[in-house]
């Protein structure tokens, strides 16, 4: 039962707050992903749960224990490192054994459990060589086997697979898929590149200035960012967001923009009733493209497409409509061309509405989030 | 490109005939004989090639003390100057503290000290202290001259291995001291004996704080200019020859770390 | 052991060098001060300086310590700066080139003195060949206060030998800071070889040439041992009329004060290659 938990968890480098104030509380066996742009506090959190940074305020249990003064290598966690780091003098098979030495393992046992996670990694064959001598991705399975073999509860992973060109990342991240479900430890693994985090993760954590914004499973993060910070950095294109005022006509709520006008689901109708300024984000495969006016659908707008692109599976087009440019994706055999007029409707039940202030999601369902 | 090779190697032996020649030439004055020494007309190369100046030299009075004094001291000078300079050099290669380009500074500072304004009131103090004279108390003054040396090259040596694996080692179980036992020291002890031998050169050359900090237990430089005026040539130059083998040997050793050496200890 | 843990580790390790340096710099520069500015019963005089300023061995001193520095210094720099665009050229052999140049870094300054004693001797090998060349007849006598030009020139030629490797390390690491894609784009340009070492290496080097400048220029104030051997007090310094003071005079506080001068002009000497050689912090490399 290794469940982890941050409680209050604050860490400073003088002025900055590079974690600030975040509770997590991570289940047995999960893999939880933290996502963010550069300098959020990611790898700073994951320190702290490995034990490598003091924390200024706060508590961190592991498996319902207290360790927030306990030193690393007391706390049962195995840590896979950016850079792997690999110690260069010793062979691979001393590397991979290095923790069990510590630890005083019987030799033969530990040479039993060098070559059961060698094998697991493939790397049966490498055990004689020095990490010198092997590829990036050889190296990064070694650093993976490191931590393994001493059987941690928890595995921490800070940005694996980054050093790897483009093909290995994505068959190293199917492998550690895999792994974990071969393996019974959580798994906390640090990232800032969205598509790992949602093939990997159990759970989501976006963070954002040391805080986290949003922790959920992929789907409703991709779906339903919490924020407009968390829609525009998840999905390639991100969301798109436009400006819009509530009104009501003849008793129904309206959204209405720049050449827009949208009429929400009726159960938006209490979250919206006294606002007046909103944000609405829509994903690009969000929208529907129509080559005439669409008959009896009221809200249609008419844009005009700026450029197309084709990427292989999609067609992506830059649609201007009324001054806001949209980023909308469509099927790769859909003909059109730049500079064509168009029609666009949203696929509502899909829409996000967002407060035009501090830019967190209105839900119909739960209460709103107020930023700190 | 044919003709930039040979200006290349044609540039490259004149400068190493420069370096080499004197070292050649002690080398045959300190195996002349003292009989030719003083003959004229002198010939280049000496007829006859024999030990009588080295045998003269070694059996001077006080010369085979002064050398053992010479071993001692620069071996303690070694061991003081790494036991607490090291530790200092660590520390500025791992750490972030207030203070620690005030520190930085503050150690190159100490470049702009003279040996003569240390050595001058040093044995004043020891005089004092009941140091004067000795081995230990020289041993100081030497560490005290290499220390920033010690410190800035044991803190570049250490910025080498990344922190990283410190802390994968932890990870593991490594306690902080185990996980620098284990890693960093192996990792970084070649260029710390690097260090170390030039240390000892360092001290096994240093003439002007030899000379005023000891009176009876002279080192051997020490020994060597404080009779100058009443050696005659052949011990001269028996032991300028003497003095720089080991001084050979080391520089031989250490030949790998002299740019790292040098090189991050002076260029920042 | 636990008021140990209680401090932090970076004092902790700091702690040993920080008293050390004090023990060993600051305190002997308080007291060789003290021993400078106060007679012997701790009164504060400048009698010291007087007897120091008036002594027939101070005019000399200045000067020569001076003249050296300006002989050794430049002459030093271009050799060494030569010697490492050599090494530098990474041709076969330049490591082997390498080893050799940096031989006389072991070797000490007083032993260096001999060496070149044996040339410079009257019966020396400067003779020697002087003689085997039919040139001479009598050995010349290059040593002595008569002959003040040579006791200079067999110094300098000393100090340039025993020196120039010390800063050819240090400008050789510092070319190999240099990344080659400056070099490799001042050669799309059609530069040449000099434009190259004009325009982009030597203005890249500064940092340095004012390490190696300000590290030479103090260690040149204190050469002692070669002026020691080679001409004795025929050819006074500051750091062998300290030394002289100290052991012949036994003076400490004369002595303290020729200590003190050569501090100054260490300092002074520091500061203006500092002023002279400065490299603005927007033109440092952008990496
Ligand atoms: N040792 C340190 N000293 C001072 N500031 C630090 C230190 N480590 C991190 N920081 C600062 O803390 C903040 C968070 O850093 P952190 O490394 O946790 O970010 P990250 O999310 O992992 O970013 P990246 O994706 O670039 O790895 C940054 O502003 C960083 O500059
Ligand atoms: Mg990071």
């Amino acid at each position: 039962m290794a469940e982890v938990r941050l409680e209050k968890v604050t860490r400073r480098f003088g002025s900055v707050v590079a974690v600030d104030n975040v509770d997590l509380q991570i289940r047995d066996k999960e893999f939880m992903v933290f996502l963010g742009p550069s300098g959020c506090g990611k790898t700073t959190t994951l320190r702290s749960i490995a034990g490598l940074e003091k924390i200024d305020a706060g508590r961190i249990f592991l498996a319902d224990q207290d360790v927030t003064d306990l030193p690393p290598g007391q706390r049962g966690i195995g840590m896979v490192f950016q850079s792997y780091a690999l110690f260069p003098h010793m062979t691979i098979a001393d590397n991979i054994g290095f923790g069990l030495r510590i630890k005083k393992v019987p030799a033969s046992e530990k040479a039993g459990r060098v070559r059961k996670v060698a094998e697991l990694l493939y790397l049966d064959n490498l055990l004689d060589r020095y990490p010198g001598q092997l590829s990036g991705g050889q190296r990064q399975r070694v650093a993976v086997a490191r931590a393994l073999v001493i059987e941690p509860a928890v595995l921490l992973m800070d940005e694996p697979l980054s050093n790897l060109d483009a093909l290995l990342r994505m068959q190293m991240r199917a492998e550690l898929k895999k792994l974990h479900h071969a393996i019974n430890a959580t798994t906390i693994y640090v990232t800032h590149d969205q598509v790992e985090a949602l093939s990997l993760g159990d759970r989501i954590a976006v963070m954002r200035d040391g805080k986290i914004v949003q922790c959920d499973v992929p789907m409703e993060i991709y779906d339903k960012p919490a924020n407009v910070f968390v829609g525009s950095f998840i999905g390639n294109p991100p969301m798109n967001f436009v400006h819009g005022e509530v009104t009501s006509q003849e008793g129904r709520l309206m959204i209405k923009g720049q050449g827009f006008t949208v009429t929400p689901d009726p159960k938006w109708s209490k979250a919206l009733a006294d606002r007046k300024r909103v944000i609405l984000g829509v994903r690009p495969e969000n929208f529907r493209v129509h080559f005439q006016e669409p008959a009896g659908e009221t809200n249609g707008a008419q844009a005009a497409v700026e450029v197309v692109e084709l990427l292989g599976n999609l067609k992506l087009l830059t649609i201007d409509l009324a001054g806001s440019v949209l980023k909308v994706s469509v099927e790769p055999d859909t003909a059109v061309t730049a500079g064509e007029n168009v029609w666009l409707t949203w696929n509502e039940d899909k829409l996000c509405i967002y407060d035009s202030d501090n830019e967190w999601a209105i839900t119909p369902e739960r209460p709103e989030v107020v930023s700190a | 490109m044919r003709w930039k090779k040979a200006l290349f190697y044609a540039a490259a032996a004149v400068f190493a005939v420069w370096t080499v020649m004197p070292i050649v030439l002690i080398a045959m004055a300190a195996l002349t004989p003292r009989q030719e020494l003083y003959s004229w007309p002198r010939q280049f190369i000496p007829e006859n090639f024999s030990l009588e100046s080295f045998r003269f030299f070694a059996n001077s009075h006080g010369v085979l003390a002064a050398t053992f004094r010479s071993i001692a001291v620069a071996l303690a000078t070694v061991l003081i100057a790494l036991l607490v300079g090291a530790p200092a050099g660590y520390a500025l290669a791992r750490f972030r503290f207030r203070g620690k380009e005030a520190f930085r500074i503050g150690i190159l500072m100490t470049r702009m000290f003279p040996t003569s304004l240390l050595a001058i009131p040093l044995a004043v103090i020891y005089l004092k202290t009941n140091i004067y004279d000795t081995i230990g108390g020289l041993a100081l003054m030497h560490a005290a001259l290499a220390m920033p040396f010690v410190v800035l090259v044991t803190s570049s040596l250490f910025l080498k291995v990344p922190y990283d694996l410190e802390e994968a080692a932890m990870t593991l179980g490594c306690s902080r001291i185990g996980a620098f036992v284990r890693v960093s020291l192996p990792l970084a002890l070649p260029s710390l004996v690097a260090a170390g031998i030039y240390t000892f050169v360092l001290s096994w050359n240093e003439v002007f704080a030899s000379a005023v900090l000891t009176v009876h237990n002279r080192t051997l430089p020490a020994h060597i200019i404080s009779t100058l005026n009443v050696s005659p040539l052949n011990f001269k130059f028996a032991g300028g020859f003497f003095m720089i083998i080991p001084a050979l040997i080391f520089i031989f050793l250490v030949r790998r770390y002299l740019l790292s050496m040098w090189g991050v200890a002076i260029n920042k | 052991m636990s008021l140990l843990r209680r401090i932090p580790l970076p004092i902790l390790l700091l702690s040993p060098t920080l008293i050390f340096l004090t023990l060993f710099f600051v305190i002997p520069l308080v007291q060789v001060s003290g021993l400078a500015f106060q007679s012997p019963d701790s009164v504060f005089t400048l009698s010291n300086f007087d007897r120091m300023v008036s002594d027939i061995y101070f005019d000399g001193a200045l000067r020569n310590t001076i003249i050296l520095l300006i002989l050794i210094i430049p002459v030093q720099l271009v050799l060494a700066f030569a010697a490492a665009l050599i090494v530098n050229q990474r041709r076969r052999g330049s490591t082997f080139f390498l080893y050799i140049y940096a031989i006389p870094l072991g070797i000490s300054d007083l032993a260096a003195g001999l060496i070149w004693l044996s040339i410079f001797t009257e019966r020396g090998y400067l003779n020697s060949i002087l003689h085997n060349l039919g040139i001479l007849e009598r050995p010349l006598i290059f040593l002595s206060s008569m002959t003040p030009k040579w006791m200079v020139a067999a110094i300098v030629l000393t100090e340039v030998w025993r020196a120039t490797p010390l800063v050819m390390v240090i400008l050789l690491s510092g070319l190999q800071m240099i990344a080659k894609d400056y070099t490799e784009a001042a050669e799309t340009f059609g530069c040449t070889w000099w434009q190259k070492v004009r325009y982009v290496i030597l203005p890249l080097l500064k940092p340095s040439i004012q390490s190696a400048l300000i590290m030479r220029t103090m260690l040149a104030f204190q050469m002692f041992g070669p002026i020691l051997v080679l001409a004795g007090r025929q050819l006074p310094v500051f750091a062998s009329e300290s030394y002289y003071w100290y052991t012949t005079v036994r003076n400490p506080r004369v002595a303290a004060a020729y200590a003190l001068m050569l501090m100054a002009l260490s300092v002074v000497a520091t500061f203006l290659y500092l002023l002279l050689l400065r490299t603005k912090d927007e033109q440092v490399g952008v990496m």
